[in-house]
């Protein structure tokens, strides 16, 4: 018993990673419908960002950090008032094939510039573990999971009560209406872009801190589909939850069923969700009509 | 386009529509429609489903862009200004199927109305910091004043949009329109699918609102009685072109109206 509820905890904590490594795919499809498959390149690029700042130009992690996420944060506003400008009408899935596409491009970039050899971040969390009555909990997973929740959080706040936060839902909800009311609609998907991949960005960074950089981290990315499909593509809160689902089903899997099955394990149960409810991975609402 | 401005004259209309034609394909939606708005007035615009009267709106607010003709506003040619400027030069609307951003409370929606005048940007108030809470909080109070009261939507104000009864969503849609101030409120069948009472309800608030704050309004509506009562000026649309125009006595009388109307059977 004791077992379990120490793999539980464990499980649990280490989803808040999963759920901060969603949020920046939920922002985006959220606001502008679209699934960026590009969303785990941008944080590996995150990552690498960080490194070069903190270790190359020898500046303090704080700064580095700062830089990493703004670098993010334009990084995203480009990428919308380019490739995804330039593909405004097209059909859903070509743009989202152009973001595949994308993907492989800032791969690629990446072993060009910082070349595929691995890189270690300089340890951003404490390693040492955290006893909650005598259970242990590595550093590694408590600290990232308080930190992946603070963000989350923070971004829930934002979108609940700030007028920017506000009118990026406004727009999300409704283009039409959103025009309708003067908001400047190309204005905000940019922003939302932009504050999807300073969020990737420093998923980035955080998970390259606890486990190891090259530029094949972006691929770590595609087991958080699992979480996206589980929460639900839209929905902030259902991050949070399909993360804990997820981490805490690995955890189980890993204990019980042994290492080989955790990384089929959560797939079963998207299989199983999706035949519960099969709009899944780009079931959208209906179309507007004005 | 200098010269279209020349053209309208001293006592001119707020809203004048010049010679706009629309197709979508093969589908002619709009064929050489003109007509004016008076400031002051409640001017409506009837006709039969598919007459071309939603497209119109779409044409006033930019969503569409007419393939010839102007539409001139408060004296000046914004056939070519974009949907979302049109909210700061005065237009506000409504939709013919609810188009409330959902997921957001009352307030909120409603609140989102004043998006187009708030002078601290999206940016700084994404941050709500300093001038902009200000006046965040100074426009939630003018809002619970004028509007929310105006429109007995107090009981609602914090309650998510699609929680509302469809009569009381389209009252939301009417208190956002209200939030823009605008000089031209454009509503697409407001009382749609609205039992007697709250059509009569909302009748009343439109007539509260031109008489309150003088603002100028165009209706489409099926509703007849409420399009005679409520009307100073009517425009008859049928296949995409102008039927008639006048008073209501006027158009009521008119022969082609009534074959419109009685003739598609
Ligand atoms: N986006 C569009 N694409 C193609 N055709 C359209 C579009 N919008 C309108 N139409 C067509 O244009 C014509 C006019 O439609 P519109 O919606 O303006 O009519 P309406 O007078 O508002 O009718 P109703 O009283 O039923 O609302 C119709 O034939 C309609 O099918
Ligand atoms: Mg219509």
């Amino acid at each position: 018993m004791n077992l379990f509820i120490e793999y539980s905890m464990v499980g649990i904590a280490s989803g808040g990673m999963y759920a901060l490594m969603a949020l920046g795919f939920v922002l985006v499809f959220k606001g502008t419908g679209v699934f960026n498959f590009a969303q785990g390149e941008l944080m590996m690029l995150g990552a690498y960002i960080f490194l070069s700042v903190n270790q190359l130009a020898g500046l303090h992690w704080s700064i580095a950090l700062l830089a990493t996420v703004l670098f993010a944060l334009l990084t995203g506003v480009l990428i919308e008032r380019t490739v995804l400008r330039a593909l405004a009408g097209q059909p859903l899935l070509s743009i989202v094939m152009a973001t595949v596409g994308l993907g492989l491009v800032l791969k690629g970039a990446a072993g060009l510039i910082w070349g595929q050899e691995q890189r270690t971040l300089p340890e951003l969390v404490p390693r040492k573990p955290i006893f909650i009555g005598d259970i242990l909990i590595p550093g590694a997973v408590f600290w990232s999971f308080v930190i992946s929740m603070a963000v989350i959080a923070a971004c829930l706040l934002y979108f609940r009560f700030t007028r920017g936060g506000v009118t990026m839902r406004a727009a999300a909800s409704s283009q039409v209406n959103a025009y309708a009311v003067g908001i400047n609609v190309p204005v905000i998907s940019a922003l939302t872009w932009g504050l999807a991949a300073a969020a990737g960005g420093f998923a980035g960074v955080l998970l390259a801190a606890i486990n190891n950089l090259t530029p094949h981290l972006g691929d770590l990315a595609l087991s958080v589909l699992a979480v996206l499909i589980v929460g639900g593509l839209d929905s902030l809160a259902g991050v949070i939850v399909g993360g804990l689902i997820i981490g805490w089903l690995q955890s189980m899997t890993g204990a019980y069923l042994g290492g080989q099955y955790r990384e089929i394990m959560p797939f079963i149960v998207v299989l199983a969700v999706l035949l519960v409810r099969p709009h899944g991975l780009f079931g959208r609402k209906e179309i507007e009509r004005i | 386009m200098g010269w279209a401005c020349l053209e309208i004259d001293a006592a001119m209309s707020l809203l004048e529509i010049r010679d706009v034609s629309l197709a979508f394909g093969g589908v002619k939606a709009l064929t050489g429609v003109s007509l004016a708005v008076e400031e002051g007035t409640v001017t409506s615009v009837i006709g039969p489903n598919g007459a071309g009267k939603t497209s119109l709106y779409n044409v006033i607010s930019g969503f569409y862009r007419p393939q010839s003709g102007a539409v001139a506003f408060a004296g000046a040619d914004i056939t070519l200004v974009k949907a979302n400027r049109r909210a700061a030069l005065g237009m506000a609307r409504t939709f013919q199927n609810i188009a409330l951003f959902r997921g957001l409370t009352v307030l909120d929606n409603i609140k989102l109305g004043a998006h187009h005048y708030l002078k601290s940007g999206v940016l700084p108030a994404a941050w709500y910091i300093g001038s902009a809470a200000r006046e965040e909080a100074q426009l939630r109070g003018k809002i619970e004043r004028d509007i929310v009261d105006l429109l007995h939507l107090a009981d609602f104000r914090d309650a998510p949009v699609s929680a509302l009864s469809y009569g009381l969503q389209k009252r939301v849609e009417l208190a956002r329109a209200l939030a823009m101030r605008p000089k031209l409120l454009m509503l697409d069948e407001p009382v749609a699918g609205m039992n007697r009472e709250e059509k009569e309800d909302m009748a009343r608030y439109i007539l509260d609102v031109r008489e309150e704050w003088g603002v100028t309004v165009l209706l489409i509506e099926h509703d007849m009685g409420m399009v005679m009562d409520l009307s100073d000026q009517i425009h008859v649309l049928n296949f995409g072109q102008k039927l008639s125009s006048g008073t209501p006595d006027q158009v009521r009388a008119d022969p082609a109206v009534i074959e419109a109307y009685l003739g598609e059977g």
